[in-house]
């Protein structure tokens, strides 16, 4: 077995466990943390790209993606666990009501984060 | 410096640059910001389209990089059409954004206290505005997947703007559905990138990518794209998400954003998998047009039942969406059968509706968007009943969602009906008939929840409802939208022609 | 003589002469009623100094055209010619009328910067369908027709009138939708879209794909029987007579049955060709349509006792002579047809302005309350009586004319039933129009009457009576002087001589 083919299945299947915590998972951590691992798996996938270059040098430029993939990736889940912090403050629970109807501002939080704001 | 080099940079890089100045606290700053966003795209859109036309599809190779390495700019008829959407639209929302959020002391409902969305929104917009750009004139994968994402990014943050539970919620779903529509997105990229070692579209284009690999790349991007998109059967974060949003930040998302997972689809599909997919493809084309049509009914029905404004103008989305997926199957020359030998091209009328929609639907949807907002603004509420009689106090609004409306249900004159008029023919000359039904039931549906919205405009109410002056901007940058995509439906020989400067035939 | 206007704008310029003034209007503040009314009559003049003049040119021989070009292959084309005069003379000289009358009868009401900007919007609408070049800006303004004329039906804002509306724009909505289909098939099948006189389709290519063109002709209909309130398709007319009395007489003379009506002319004459129509056996389907629909409309009309819904009816019965008339090979039928568009849209804009005015000076609604009524207000009356029995068609009324005509074309055609139907029809109009005329002016007043008093120098308001008075003298005119090259018919003789027909 290849090194190259170690990093594929080993990227998709980290890929796979990343998207089946965020589908099977409610609370909105567990759910940022599945799209981290589909990322990271997706940047495995990445680096087992066969080598392009004459005398088997790895191939920069999938490594120069990874590296771009990453920063994208770190900005996301900042933004992500900030808005899913919100949430949990606002709704006073961290998961997306999905079946509970229109949800209610919960007062005493919305107040907080106000405060928080200004 | 060649011309569309510097254009190019100007588009990207004037719309950045704007965002970093608003970042300064203070109007002027925000103003100046707006200002130098709005010029260089205006002037880049322009320039851009001079070039096109004159002289065909421009590139740029940034730095002088060239593929895999370097990033790659592209601009064709569709690219500087979708451009000069942006700038048209973005324009105008940002002109009525600063009435909008004016007045911080006594912010509209949606509006937090302290004007935490006034303050923010402009250099959010201005970011989004930036990734738009960058995805139109993008002509490689990963410079897509990067804009997209920043895109994805700045379109949940508009969301986020508005302090209600609701929107917070509405906001975190949008926010997860669009990053993991990247992630496939980016799983594609890697999966052709393995496969072909180029990331430039046209190179991709010119290898033709046929066979398991790159299907399951086109599944997988299509699938997260269509998601960003909010095709149907993937719709249901977008209406909580763009009604939950403030009035301009709606407009922005209905109008533009998914236009532009939109965009990337529609050069994925026609240009860079075309000739594969003429015949064996077809079934894949059907496919999305049929998901496009159970768009244009699903959404339009449930607009249909929707109590509070914004919602339905919201779901109005979800199934105009649907049409500009029907132009898929409409694509190939012959229906059903196997396309002849030699018969690589695709319809021109098909791909003319289809790219119309789109662009008379982001006016209309802004103008009506907008409109919207100010009636809410007016009444701080966004229930029907409340805006009961509105037509009365607010006409100017009142016409400008109306003269949306009747684009949008595609009733002459309008860039709607320009729009339909070519996809029914493009339907009509091949016989898909069933297709022309969906087109014109989809119309009928659509005047029919508009009509619902004017109803209640136009009752005479004996109670007025408290109501709050709107500043004069907020209403005719909304009119000026509306007449926009009234006026395209006058001309569109121009447009069709610049359209076929890079053209729907596959590369 | 020489043509006082030559300029190719002309057209243009006529559907801009209600555009303008509607769009003004829109953004006028309620109160300011001097500026409304001076825009309306303005715009209205101008527009009927303009048709005029292109009249006149079209007499001398000229033909006008603007076209734009919106799509490659399709223009949005306005044209000045024989058969768009016929049509949009009758619409500018209506509209002036129809302008001065709802000044007085609006007086007072809310809304009226609204209803006036409407106003005029539908009669832009109607002038650009009259003058369309094609079947493309055909369409674009029979839709427009049909959102304009909206908020003039639910005006009111009353619960039957939202009503009204509703099923107006069910109707129409769907039958412009159709419309749409059938001239993009058409497009797509024969490549064109232009109105030719004669007929604008290949026969050759047409015997190549006869279901195909079949079909085609049939969503074209469908999409203009509706307006054209063809039974089964009628349903919405009776019911938008809620709305004000202007607006039923636009409604019924001027603006939106007129469209319908106009187009299967146009459909018959200008895209497929009347001989072409009959060869496919579709024109015989239309004449048996017209023909049933003639008297359908005037069993229904009997026993209605609303006066306005008795004229709903009877417009419904009426309207169909056109059809009919165009759907038969003879010229003479054409002729009678032709004619009868614009002589049943006089007459019939008197009956209900006429209808009008009695619901608001009297608060006389119904047939069987008329007792007397000639005696208060004798010259309003007195219009409805010439328009009454022009319409059952005594000479030397207008609707004489029409009847002669079409009676001589039914006689010369091969459709045995044509001339019992028109008798049959004449028997059924007098049926229902001389019983409102006797109990008008012989029987005694049976009814409590509001009476909003007399106008300073006429029985009731001038701007509502004259109106009436002067359009019942156009159609005694119209008949009187048919004879004369000016009169309707004198227009469509010389269309069928330069063989625009």
């Amino acid at each position: 077995m290849s090194t190259d083919l170690i990093y594929l299945v080993t990227g998709a299947g980290v890929s796979m466990l990343g998207f089946r915590g965020f589908v099977t998972r409610a609370h909105l951590f567990w759910k940022i943390l599945g799209i981290n691992l589909m990322g990271s798996g997706i940047f495995l996938i990445l680096i087992a790209a066969p080598p392009r270059l004459p005398g088997g040098e790895a191939d920069p430029v999938p490594q120069a993606m990874v590296l771009t993939g990453i920063v994208v990736a770190l900005s996301a889940t900042a933004l992500a666990l900030g808005v899913a912090l919100r949430v949990a403050v606002r709704t006073g629970r961290p998961y997306l009501e999905e079946e509970a109807g229109d949800p209610v501002d919960h007062p005493t939080a919305a107040s907080e984060i106000r405060r928080e704001m200004e | 410096m060649t011309d569309v080099a510097l254009w190019s940079t100007a588009a990207v890089a004037g719309p950045l640059l704007g965002a970093i100045l608003t970042l300064v606290r203070g109007r002027l700053f925000t103003q100046l910001g707006l200002a130098v966003a709005a010029a260089s795209s205006l002037l880049a859109g322009l320039g851009l389209t001079r070039i096109v036309a004159l002289e065909g599809p421009g590139r740029h190779l940034l730095g002088g990089w060239g593929a895999p390495l370097g990033i790659e700019l592209l601009a064709d008829g569709l690219a500087v059409i979708m451009l000069l959407t942006t700038a048209g639209v973005g324009s105008a929302v940002s002109l009525y954004a600063t009435a909008y959020f004016g007045d911080v002391d006594d912010p509209g409902m949606d509006v937090a206290p302290g004007g935490r969305a006034a303050r923010f929104f402009t250099p959010v917009w201005l970011l989004l505005w930036t990734s738009l750009n960058g995805v139109f004139l993008s002509g490689d994968l990963f410079n897509l997947y990067v804009n997209l994402e920043i895109l994805g990014l700045s379109a949940a943050a508009v969301v986020t703007l508005a302090v209600t539970a609701k929107a917070t919620l509405a906001g975190m779903r949008y926010l997860l559905v669009s990053l993991v529509g990247s992630m496939l997105f980016l799983l594609g990229v890697a999966l052709l990138y393995t496969a072909y070692g180029t990331l430039s579209l046209e190179g991709l284009a010119a290898a033709g990518p046929t066979g398991v690999v790159p299907a399951v790349a086109l599944g997988a991007m299509t699938v997260g794209l269509a998601a960003k998109t909010a095709l149907f059967p993937l719709h249901a974060w977008l209406p909580p998400a763009h009604s939950a949003a403030p009035a301009p930040g709606s407009a922005l998302l209905s109008a533009l954003v998914v236009k532009a997972s939109f965009y990337i689809i529609v050069r994925l599909w026609l240009h860079v998998y075309g000739v594969g997919l003429v015949g064996a493809g077809e079934g894949a084309l059907l496919f999305l047009g049929a998901l496009g049509a159970g768009a244009v009914v699903w959404g339009s029905l449930l607009a249909l039942r929707q109590l509070s404004l914004k919602r339905l103008i919201a779901y109005s989305t979800v199934a105009q969406i649907g049409y500009l997926f029907i132009m898929f199957p409409l694509l190939p020359e012959v229906a059903g059968g196997v396309a002849q030998e030699g018969e690589m091209g695709w319809r021109v009328d098909a791909w003319g509706g289809g790219i119309y929609h789109a662009v008379s639907h982001a006016f209309a949807k802004a103008a009506m968007f907008l409109a919207a907002g100010t009636m809410t603004y007016a009444v701080a509420d966004d229930s029907l009943p409340s805006i009961s009689g509105i037509a009365h106090r607010l006409p100017m609004s009142f016409l400008a969602f109306g003269l949306g409306g009747l684009s949008l249900a595609g009733l002459p004159p309008s860039g709607g009906f320009v729009a339909k008029w070519l996809m029914l023919s493009a339907a009509l000359a091949t016989d898909r008939w069933l297709w022309a039904g969906i087109i014109a039931l989809g119309g009928l549906l659509t005047i029919a929840y508009v009509l619902l919205v004017m109803r209640y405009a136009l009752e005479v109410r004996e109670t007025p409802t408290a109501f709050r002056s709107v500043p004069r901007r907020m209403e005719w940058t909304a009119m000026a939208l509306a007449l926009t995509a009234v006026a395209l439906g006058f001309r569109a020989v121009e447009i069709l022609d610049l359209l076929d400067v890079g053209g729907a035939a596959p590369w | 003589m020489i043509p006082i206007l030559d300029w190719a704008l002309l057209p243009l310029l006529v559907v801009l002469s209600s555009f303008v003034p509607g769009i003004w209007i829109m953004f006028l503040r309620e109160d300011q009623h001097g500026l409304r009314t001076g825009l309306n009559m303005a715009g209205a003049i101008a527009k009927f100094v303009l048709v005029i003049l292109m009249l006149q040119g079209v007499a001398m021989g000229l033909s006008y055209e603007w076209r734009i070009e919106v799509l490659p292959g399709i223009a949005f084309s306005l044209v000045g010619d024989g058969l768009a005069l016929l049509f949009v003379t009758l619409s500018a000289s209506l509209w002036l009328v129809t302008t001065v009358y709802a000044v007085g009868y609006l007086e007072g009401s809310p809304h009226r910067t609204r209803f006036f900007s409407f106003f005029s919007l539908c009669v832009t609408a109607t002038t650009g369908l009259a003058m369309a070049g094609d079947l493309f800006t055909f369409v674009i303004f029979y839709e427009a027709l049909t959102w304009a004329t909206y908020p003039l039906i639910v005006h009111r804002g009353s619960p039957e009138a939202i009503r009204a509306g509703r099923l107006y724009l069910i109707y129409t909505l769907t039958a412009g939708t159709v419309l749409v289909v059938g001239a993009v098939a058409l497009f797509a099948e024969a490549g064109t879209l232009d109105f030719v006189p004669g007929g604008a389709l290949d026969p050759e290519a047409v015997a190549g794909a006869p279901v195909r063109y079949l079909v085609i002709f049939f969503l074209l209909l469908g999409g203009l029987a509706v307006k054209a309130a063809l039974v089964p398709l009628h349903g919405w007319l009776p019911t938008a007579m809620v709305a004000p009395a202007p607006v039923s007489a636009l409604l019924h003379a001027v603006a939106v049955v007129k469209a319908g009506a106009f187009g299967v002319v146009r459909l018959l004459h200008s895209i497929f060709g009347i001989e072409l129509a009959t060869e496919m056996g579709v024109a015989i389907v239309v004449a048996m349509g017209a023909g049933f629909t003639i008297i359908y409309g005037s069993v229904r009309a009997l026993n209605q006792d609303d006066l306005k819904r008795r004229l709903a009816f009877s417009t419904v019965s009426q309207l169909s002579y056109v059809a009919l008339g165009v759907a038969l090979l003879l010229p003479a039928s054409h002729i009678g047809g032709l004619v009868h568009l614009v002589h049943q849209g006089i007459m019939k804009i008197t009956l209900f302005f006429c209808a009008g005015v009695l619901s608001e000076v009297l608060g006389v609604k119904r047939v069987s309350d008329m007792g007397g009524v000639g005696r208060r207000l004798p010259l309003t009356m007195g219009a409805f009586s010439i328009a009454a029995l022009g319409m059952v068609g005594l000479p030397p009324m207008a609707g004489f004319i029409s009847k002669w005509y079409l009676g001589i074309g039914g006689l010369g055609s091969d459709l045995p039933w044509v001339v019992p139907v028109l008798l049959a029809s004449s028997l059924l109009n007098a049926a229902y129009f001389l019983p409102i005329v006797r109990t008008a002016w012989f029987d005694d007043r049976n009814s409590e009457w509001k009476d909003s008093g007399r106008g300073a120098f006429l029985e009731a308001d001038w701007r509502l009576v004259l109106p009436a008075v002067t359009t019942a003298l156009l159609a005694l005119g119209c008949g009187l002087l048919a004879g004369s090259e000016w009169s309707p018919l004198g227009w469509t003789l010389l269309l069928v001589e330069r063989g625009h027909l």
